[in-house]
């Protein structure tokens, strides 16, 4: 594999380097976890407007079925996981940990088997490429779940020059995309090509943490001289895989404040949503499953399962065990993840972890006890993005949040590595989403 | 029951408790040498400030209503330093007044660790230096000492001559008469780097406080940045008005006060910008209280300026955020 040049990068200011407890699930390969008897899907599984239900009480729906119908721009489809029949419209838990409007479906009926052929894509146009991604349903599977037909549709009047793939999985415990890269490299790379041939780009970027070095090797096995896709190892360091921090480090770019990456030229998309988007366009696939690592000390199986959308918590805890009482579940990653109330919460299409948490493990972080500020300046050593983030919890503390601006709050990426680093223990991150939401009010 | 907060869920074990313990740690050579060249007499006036220290923050800390989080340290450090910052011979309650009045003034009454301007042992020590001018400034060297009373815990009473510090006779008699005294150049350099030398009991050693800095420094407890770069300029500029660069910074207080007073989190500017500031401003203010001034010594009075210097520092001294164009936040409103 001559022609592969492997850089190790990274992003300069900041980063930390939290305990990546990977091992747990590094060596598990993928299995299919038991279908649920209820599924509870979201209508809001993404960024945008909720999906519109296009079915009602009663009905029933197959696999693949439509259920909820994209409302909007920046809005997706949504799709039935199982074979079953609706029992509730509703609302119910969900990750963010607001009563939300869910479809929820009891398991009956035959499964029926997907097409096996491997179809080909070369005559698709970029429009059908495209209504296939948005059929689909597919969204950013990196947890932020924007739309992923409303990325790859750049404005005729911006310039892409680079894809970015990110493999970086900076998050501690987390190992699905990992895996992916393992088992999948040829469907990745695949879905790689069809996003090349969308964005019309000459040059891909594929960057992977070194943590994860079998992935890169596995990879670059799997790359011809003509894809033009060049390897990228990435320092381990906490929040690699950030968007930003990612064209950082790849490129040496800086998206402006308040743009996007296409605003320096690239597109970055996780190896998660490649896969859905190579299902989506060759066989017409919509997104009613995903790889999640199911992960956590008190986790009797850990492993990385693949998890229906919609599948209640206490149905993966049924299927995986867990050792002792959970005092808290972590949807994601530790660092980023929202912490869930209900068991009934389901997996959705952005849920890339289920990280379960002891009572021991829980106590050691007490961001409710929070001492006053020392002014150390660790804070701002990690910060990715260069702020202070000691000023703006200041600010928070004393709701000064008018103030928050001039600390240029609204360029905080929400990673926590300031929290992380505190030795008083400020809940940083919590201060500044607080003082965002308040200046978005206020608009 | 399941618990729900924001994220992050992790933390690093890093807390204050973390810091302070290991500069506790980090001070321990130093302490050990003091005890070593000035005898049990330093041990007592250490083990008195870190008592008074503590009982202090815990008054302080009942009176204001507030929790008493003297296990964190910070009390007994300021304690430590100002004993490191006593000559061998000074009467008890002059560090005592010294450690109430930084601990009770200077840190409580501005609101506890965290909200202090300046450096609580800095201030308790300028603050005694001129109430007690005479016995701030009377030295005293060890006189061959006999080992066994040198270290009996009860033998308070130092045998010792009076002897002028190195940075006086400098100032007052000249270089010459300062290498008359050792013998020879290299002696001068040696006893004043092992610490056998006048001066506050926790200062003369640098090797000691050198083994315990870099001993922060791999704890990623402080970093180099102000410290060295306040020493460099302090032989830089002393070379440049003709003195003994490595005399100026091997004597008096600037290796104590470089590593564990210019260090203090709460006192010295956050970006590494602002450090650079301070470090310079602290070279600068040291060199010029020293060769132009009536005192031998400035490290204390520099640092005490600079302190009240770094909240402008911080204001002015600013980091570009990532994505911007300019370095401040309000050029965008």
């Amino acid at each position: 594999m001559k022609h592969i040049k492997i850089r190790t990068r990274t992003f300069l200011q900041g980063g930390i380097h939290p305990p990546e407890n990977k091992s747990v699930t590094y060596e598990h390969s993928i299995e299919n976890l038991p279908l649920p008897k209820k599924a509870i899907i979201p209508l809001s599984q993404h960024l945008g407007k909720p999906a519109l239900p296009v079915v009602k009480k009663g009905d029933t729906v197959s696999e693949g079925q439509l259920i909820g119908k994209k409302d909007g721009n920046y809005s997706s489809h949504v799709h039935s996981s199982i074979t079953g029949k609706v029992t509730d419209i509703g609302p119910y838990y969900t990750a963010s940990n607001v009563k939300s409007n869910c479809i929820v479906i009891q398991l009956e009926g035959e499964i029926k088997r997907m097409n096996a052929d491997k179809p080909d894509w070369s005559n698709l146009s970029r429009e059908q490429i495209l209504q296939r991604i948005s059929e689909a349903g597919v969204v950013g599977m990196g947890g932020a779940a924007f739309p992923t037909d409303v990325k790859l549709n750049v404005p005729s009047d911006k310039k892409v020059d680079f894809f970015i793939v990110n493999g970086a999985e900076c998050e501690p415990y987390l190992t699905c995309d990992y895996r992916l890269m393992m088992e999948k490299p040829e469907e990745i790379v695949e879905g790689i090509q069809i996003i090349k041939k969308l964005l019309n780009v000459k040059k891909v970027f594929f960057g992977v943490e070194l943590n994860k070095r079998p992935a890169l090797e596995h990879i670059a096995e799997h790359l011809r001289e003509k894809d033009n896709i060049e390897l990228i190892a990435l320092k381990v360091k906490y929040p690699q895989g950030g968007e930003k921090q990612l064209i950082k480090a790849i490129l040496n770019k800086e998206v402006p404040s308040g743009g996007l990456p296409f605003d320096v030229g690239a597109v970055v998309s996780n190896v998660a949503t490649i896969n859905a988007v190579r299902d989506a366009v060759l066989f017409q696939k919509p997104v009613i499953e995903r790889v999640v690592t199911v992960t956590g000390r008190i986790v009797k199986n850990p492993g990385n399962y693949k998890i229906r959308i919609g599948t209640p918590l206490s149905d993966v805890i049924a299927d995986t065990g867990l050792t002792e009482e959970p005092a808290k579940i972590i949807l994601g990653g530790p660092m980023m993840g929202p912490s869930v109330v209900s068991l009934d919460t389901p997996v959705t299409k952005g849920t890339s972890g289920i990280l379960f948490l002891s009572e021991k493990e829980e106590k050691r972080v007490r961001y409710n006890a929070y001492r006053s500020c020392i002014h150390c300046a660790k804070c701002l050593m990690v910060c990715p993005v260069s702020l202070n983030p000691c000023m703006l919890s200041l600010q928070g503390e004393f709701e000064t949040y008018d103030q928050m601006t001039r600390y240029d709050i609204m360029d905080c990426i929400e990673c926590g590595c300031c929290n992380y680093v505190c030795p008083s223990f400020r809940p940083i991150v919590q201060f500044i989403k607080l003082g965002k939401s308040f200046l978005k009010k206020k608009g | 029951m399941l618990k729900t907060s924001i994220s992050p869920h992790i933390h690093s074990p890093q807390n204050i408790e973390y810091a302070m313990r290991n500069v506790l740690i980090a001070m321990v050579p130093a302490l050990l040498a003091s005890v070593y060249f000035f005898g049990v007499r330093a041990l007592w006036l250490e083990i008195i400030s870190i008592l008074t220290a503590i009982l202090a923050e815990t008054l302080m800390q009942l009176l204001l209503r507030k929790p008493v989080t003297v296990s964190d340290g910070s009390a007994a450090i300021t304690g430590l330093l100002v004993a490191f910052n006593m000559p061998p011979n000074i009467p008890f309650y002059v560090p005592v007044v010294a450690t109430a009045l930084g601990i009770i003034v200077v840190k409580q009454l501005f609101g506890g660790l965290g909200h202090n301007i300046f450096n609580p042992a800095l201030v308790g020590r300028v603050f005694v230096m001129f109430a007690w001018l005479p016995e701030m400034t009377t030295w005293n060297v060890p006189l061959h000492p006999d080992w066994i009373r040198h270290f009996n815990l009860f033998h308070i009473n130092l045998d010792s001559i009076t002897s002028a510090t190195p940075l006086a006779v400098n100032k007052l008699q000249g270089m010459s008469a300062l290498v008359s005294q050792f013998g020879s150049k290299t002696q001068l350099y040696l006893q004043s780097f092992l610490g056998n030398t006048g001066g506050c009991i926790g200062e003369t050693s640098e090797l000691a406080i050198l083994i315990g800095a870099f001993y922060l420094f791999s704890r990623k407890v402080i970093w180099p940045t102000v410290p060295f770069v306040y020493i460099i300029t302090v032989a830089v500029l002393t070379a440049l008005m003709g003195q003994d660069p490595l005399f100026h910074i091997l004597s008096g207080g600037l290796f104590l006060g470089a590593f564990f007073m210019a260090t203090d989190y709460v006192t010295t500017p956050m970006t590494l910008s602002g450090s650079l500031v301070y470090a310079v401003g602290l070279g600068l203010l040291t060199v010029i209280l020293r060769l132009k001034s009536g005192l031998p010594e400035g490290v204390s009075f520099s640092i005490l300026l600079m302190n009240g210097l770094t909240p402008l520092i911080d204001k002015l001294i600013r980091v570009r955020t990532y994505g911007k164009q300019s370095k401040r936040g309000r050029d965008h409103e």
